[in-house]
Formats: C-alpha cells, sequence, structure tokens
C-alpha cells in the first residue's frame, strides 16, 4: 500500500512537482500515466527514497519515506528507468548479489534465485554474464533481482520501454501475477493502450500535478470521450501550466 | 557488516574479471614502471660509464698555430679533428647541435706564448646540452692541464719550484656510503610506488562510483534496503586491496629489476633487500586508504567514466608535489614532514635505501597522520554519498 500526500520537489529553478496526491493499494495495479517530463520519475524516486521530497509526504506500509528510508526500502522492490546490471557477473551473480545486499539468509540465497530464475523465465541465460544482453533479457534481470528480497510493493518506471511483443506480454503476465498475489503494484508509462489493458487504477499527471486519478472507466466519463487516448489528452490539457 | 562485506566481495569479483582494471592494477603500474625505471637507468649508467674512457672527437680550427697543444691533446685521449672554416661557422654548426664542441686556435696564439701573454683559445658549447656540456668540460680539462704544464715549465726555467703554485693541496674525502649515493638515483622511486598504487585503485575508484551511474546500476542499488555508507565502505574497501595488491607487486618488480641494474659501477649499492621491502611496504601501505577515498571522492563529484578519468589523472599527479619540492630544496627529513602524506613515506624509503637508521617516531607519526586523513577524507565520502546530486 503507498499513500502519496501532496509533495512537491524543485530542482533549481524547475518545479517537478507541484503538488501530488494518490493511494496505490494493495492487490492493485496503478498506473502513472503522463507525456515526457511531466514528474512521473521524480515520483516513483521520491518513493523509492532516492530523492526527497520538498514539501508533503508519501508512505509505503504506513512507513514515511523520508524518515525512516531505510525501513520503507525493505518494503519496496524498484525497477528505476533503465536500470543496469553489472556486465561482468552473470544475471544469476546479479540477482544474489541484491539477495545478500537485502539481508536473505547466505545458505537461502541459492533457493531464492532459483525461484526468482524460474518465476522470470530467465533460466535459459541465468549462467551468462550478462555483457551483450538484450534490452528484454536486461528488464527482465533487472526485475528479478528487483523482486529477490519478496517486497509487498513493486515500483516500476517505465518498464516496457524498448521491449519487444514477446517481451512485453510477459512482462504483463508477470505483473498480473504480482496483483493476485496481492500486491501493490505501481508503473509508470507514456502509453496509454499499456495503462489501459492493466491497470485496475490510472493517475495521469502533468505539468507535476494530478489531472485525473480514476478507473479507465471512470475517466472516460469523467472527460467525456470513449477514446481512452482523447480522454488522456483531455484530461492534460486541463492542468495548468506554471 | 554483512553487507559491508557483500559488496566489498562482489566489487573484487567483478573487478577482477575486468580486463581493464586488471591491467591497470596488475600490470600497467607495477611492471611498467620500474622497467621503464630500469630502462632509462641503465641508460643513463652506460653512458656516462662509456664517455670517460671513450676517445673524444675534438674539431679545432687553427691547429697549426699549436703544433704543440695537438700533441698534448692527442696523449689524453682526445682526437683532433679538422673544424669548420671559421669563427662564425664554428658557432652556427654548435648552435645547429651538428658538433658539441668546438676549439678556435687564432694565428696569434704562438706570439702571445712567446711574449709570456695570456694566449687566447675559445671554446664553443651549448651549455644548455648535457651531453654536449659534458664534452665540452673534457675539452676545457684538457686544455687547461696543458695551461698548468706550460706554468710549471716557465717556472722551471727560471729556477723556480712549480710547488709555489700550489700553497694548498685540497682533498676531497667522501664520506657517503654505497647505499647513500644510490639514493641520488633511486630517491623517485618512491613516487613510483604511490603511483603504481593509484593505478592499481583507480578504475575502481570510478567504476564504483561515475561507472555506476553511467551503467544505470546506482540507483537499484540505492533503493535497496542498505545505508549508503555501507555501500561507499564496502566499495572503498575492495578499492583499498586492489592498490595493496598493486603496491606489493609494484615492490617486488623494483626489488626484481634492480638486479639488472648495474648500480654497483657507479659506486651505489642501494639497500633494498627483502627485509626492506616488507618494511617499506608497511611505511607505505598507510596511504592506500587515503589514496581510496581521494580517488573515490573526486570520482563521485564527476559526470561521466570520461571526465573521472580525466579527473583522476590530476590525483596521480598531486602526490608527486610535495615530494619534488622537498628534492628540489634538498630538505632533510624533519618532524613536521612527517605530517604530510606521500612526502612522508617518501622520506622515510629514502632512509631506508640510505641504509640509514629510522626514527621509529617519525615512522609513528607518519602511519597515524597519513591513516587520520584517510579517515577523514573516508568520511566525507561517505556524507557525500547521501546528497541527492549523486545520481547525477
Amino acid at each position: 500500500m503507498i499513500v502519496v500526500n501532496d509533495i512537491h520537489k524543485s530542482f533549481g529553478k524547475v518545479r517537478a512537482l507541484r503538488g501530488v496526491s494518490f493511494d496505490a493499494p494493495d492487490g492493485k495495479i496503478t498506473g502513472l500515466l503522463g507525456p515526457n517530463g511531466a514528474g512521473k520519475s521524480t515520483t516513483l524516486r521520491i518513493l523509492y527514497t532516492v530523492l526527497k521530497p520538498d514539501r508533503g509526504a508519501a508512505a509505503i506500509d504506513g512507513i514515511d519515506v523520508v524518515s525512516h528510508g531505510l525501513q520503507a526500502r525493505e518494503k519496496i522492490g524498484a525497477l528505476p528507468h533503465g536500470a543496469g546490471l553489472y556486465p561482468h557477473l552473470t544475471a544469476r551473480e546479479n540477482i544474489a548479489y541484491y539477495a545478500t545486499l537485502c539481508g536473505i539468509d547466505k545458505a537461502k540465497v541459492e533457493h531464492r534465485v532459483d525461484e526468482i530464475v524460474d518465476l522470470l523465465e530467465i533460466s535459459d541465460f541465468a549462467e551468462r554474464r550478462t555483457k551483450g544482453f538484450s534490452q528484454g533479457q536486461r528488464t527482465k534481470v533487472a526485475l528479478a533481482r528487483a523482486l529477490v528480497h519478496d517486497p509487498q510493493n513493486i515500483i516500476l518506471d517505465e518498464p516496457s520501454n524498448g521491449l519487444d511483443v514477446m517481451a512485453t506480454r510477459s512482462l504483463r503476465r508477470l505483473i498480473l501475477k504480482l496483483k493476485d498475489d496481492g500486491r501493490c503494484v505501481l508503473f509508470s508509462s507514456h502509453v496509454m493502450q499499456e495503462v489501459a489493458a492493466l491497470c485496475d487504477d490510472i493517475v495521469i499527471i502533468a505539468n507535476g500535478k494530478v489531472a485525473i486519478d480514476d478507473s479507465a472507466d471512470g475517466i472516460r466519463n469523467r472527460t467525456g470521450c470513449d477514446d481512452l487516448e482523447d480522454a488522456f489528452v483531455a484530461a492534460i490539457e486541463k492542468v495548468e501550466p506554471e | 557488516m554483512r553487507i559491508f562485506l557483500s559488496v566489498f566481495a562482489k566489487e573484487l569479483l567483478d573487478n577482477f574479471r575486468d580486463r581493464r582494471t586488471l591491467a591497470s592494477a596488475l600490470i600497467m603500474g607495477p611492471l611498467f614502471g620500474p622497467m621503464l625505471f630500469a630502462f632509462v637507468i641503465n641508460l643513463s649508467i652506460e653512458r656516462s660509464l662509456s664517455s670517460a674512457d671513450q676517445t673524444l672527437d675534438l674539431p679545432v680550427i687553427g691547429q697549426q698555430y699549436a703544433p704543440n697543444l695537438m700533441r698534448y691533446l692527442e696523449s689524453s685521449n682526445i682526437k683532433v679533428v679538422d673544424g669548420p672554416e671559421d669563427r662564425d661557422a664554428a658557432i652556427a654548426a654548435v648552435k645547429a647541435g651538428r658538433l658539441d664542441v668546438v676549439v678556435l686556435i687564432t694565428e696569434r696564439f704562438g706570439e702571445q706564448l712567446r711574449d709570456g701573454l695570456p694566449a687566447r683559445i675559445e671554446v664553443f658549447a651549448d651549455h644548455a646540452n648535457s651531453q654536449a656540456e659534458r664534452d665540452a668540460r673534457r675539452a676545457r680539462r684538457a686544455l687547461g692541464g696543458y695551461s698548468q704544464e706550460l706554468a710549471a715549465m716557465r717556472l722551471v726555467v727560471r729556477g723556480v719550484s712549480p710547488l709555489v703554485l700550489r700553497p694548498i693541496n685540497v682533498d676531497d674525502v667522501d664520506v657517503s656510503t654505497p647505499s647513500g649515493r644510490s639514493a641520488i638515483v633511486l630517491g623517485m622511486m618512491s613516487y613510483f610506488f604511490i603511483f603504481a598504487m593509484l593505478m592499481g585503485g583507480m578504475y575502481l575508484a570510478i567504476d564504483t562510483t561515475a561507472g555506476e551511474r553511467e551503467r544505470g546500476s546506482l540507483e537499484p542499488l540505492l533503493a535497496l534496503p542498505v545505508t549508503r555508507a555501507q555501500l561507499m565502505l564496502g566499495k572503498i574497501a575492495a578499492t583499498c586491496v586492489f592498490m595493496a595488491v598493486s603496491l606489493m607487486l609494484s615492490l617486488w618488480s623494483f626489488f626484481v629489476a634492480l638486479k639488472f641494474m648495474p648500480l654497483q659501477q657507479l659506486g651505489m649499492t642501494p639497500n633494498f633487500g627483502p627485509g626492506v621491502v616488507i618494511a617499506a611496504f608497511f611505511v607505505l601501505a598507510p596511504f592506500v586508504l587515503l589514496g581510496a577515498s581521494l580517488m573515490t571522492l573526486v570520482a563521485s563529484f564527476t559526470k561521466s567514466y570520461k571526465a573521472a578519468q580525466t579527473w583522476l589523472s590530476v590525483v596521480l599527479i598531486a602526490p608527486t608535489l610535495p615530494i619534488m619540492i622537498v628534492s628540489i630544496l634538498t630538505l632533510r627529513p624533519q618532524i613536521e614532514f612527517m605530517f604530510v602524506p606521500s612526502l612522508s613515506q617518501h622520506l622515510l624509503l629514502v632512509d631506508m635505501i640510505k641504509n640509514e637508521p629510522v626514527n621509529m617516531l617519525h615512522v609513528a607519526i607518519s602511519v597515524t597522520s597519513t591513516l587520520a586523513i584517510g579517515t577523514i577524507v573516508t568520511w566525507i565520502c561517505a556524507r557525500l554519498y547521501r546528497r541527492e546530486g549523486l545520481l547525477g
């Protein structure tokens, strides 16, 4: 369960977030949708605690991300945008490294890595060094790494970027599976169709503000557009720029 | 502690598999440096040894005016050859470096000698050219010898003992030891060790900061439930290990290289046996922490791998500064110097090579102050690792 309450963030003169609030409940997939530069990544970065908000608060399972960053991170599996692997380590070693850092017992690491390798269907290339992996392979390993400590909340920043159809499909299956396990999945995208196909709730942000926060049908009704893409455009146009 | 160890172990494994890191840590610094040093020293020793007993070809203009002088020169292992036509041609040839030294005897030479006036001889040489200067010095010494011989003969003719010209006999007694003399040549060696040490950790320092960021692996790492200080310290520790291995290898390779340097021929016997190698390691080792944290600090400020490389090459040069200043001013080890990292290591190492008793208080100050500064820089690193700008 992720709760975001009125967060603000500026980088110098650029006001990236101007009061963003939304909830991402357990057992549901929440999509963060918005044009490039809308503040999606900044919001997610604050949630996985690499950035601190200037104002406002956010909590993961009730733990404040600013005052208790370490404890909050224990509840999160994060896949940052363009996450990189260690090219000289094999996929399995990459995952095992994160497992040990997350405090999994040495004796149990191998077993846990086996489980996650099966879950993400990456056993074909798990023993290879990650140098020269395709984008799809890299994303899967990075995701496996993020899920290795079995987090309740999963934050994915544009996970489908650069993936082909097959890879996107298997990613979708995985996200749905995580939802069925009762986890809270929050992911960002700028692709309307993808969000519509997966998400229970859609949070559209533009210019650092929440334009609309509803289900796909709710957004259609409230904007009066049958086509989701038109609805998206209509919603972001309502947000006044700075 | 477990997290620190995991980071440490992973960085070792990761970088051990990276050929570039490995090459710079285990080959570039430790082997290249001493080999270059040995080569240069060998070359300069050979040159200085050979030129003393080699016949010097000396171009002389106006040989016909001083036949006796020519015979004298031949007897002191100098072969007189024909020089350029005139004074201007001689100056031009020396200036252009075609000739190292030219001697000019004027037609009035014989006349001046006969009249008992100081006879004039000109020696053209380029004082800025050290090789040419060596030849010129030999020519001048031979001419001076001839002058003294003539003076002695004139006195004898007048019935005076030539000894009146030598009221004082100066005897120069050299008290330096063969080990002490070797410090002249091997003084800069300490910098090679520090350089090799820094080279060993350089790519690690970049990889664990700017490299991680450029690869995009830093952000997911920071999103893990670990503190940044734990990550930072694990990385610095791994850098330290690579640097220490580099240092060990370069000391050992120097030990081997010295065996191939004919320093004994110059009357130098560096005190650099296995015992000194081990002692030198412990004297230099405290610099590892400082070097690792300093490089990590600098690399974490840079935006990219390339920029980090550029800035770190500045860090590679920085430790030479105090060594250079003290070498130029030829200052003796003092207690204040022991507080300065790199300088204190250099002075202690020179003392060891000279086979002079090493002041244990100096060692204690050097080790403590270098470790203390290293700890402070590490702490600053850990502080800065917490800032948001780290992600670039």
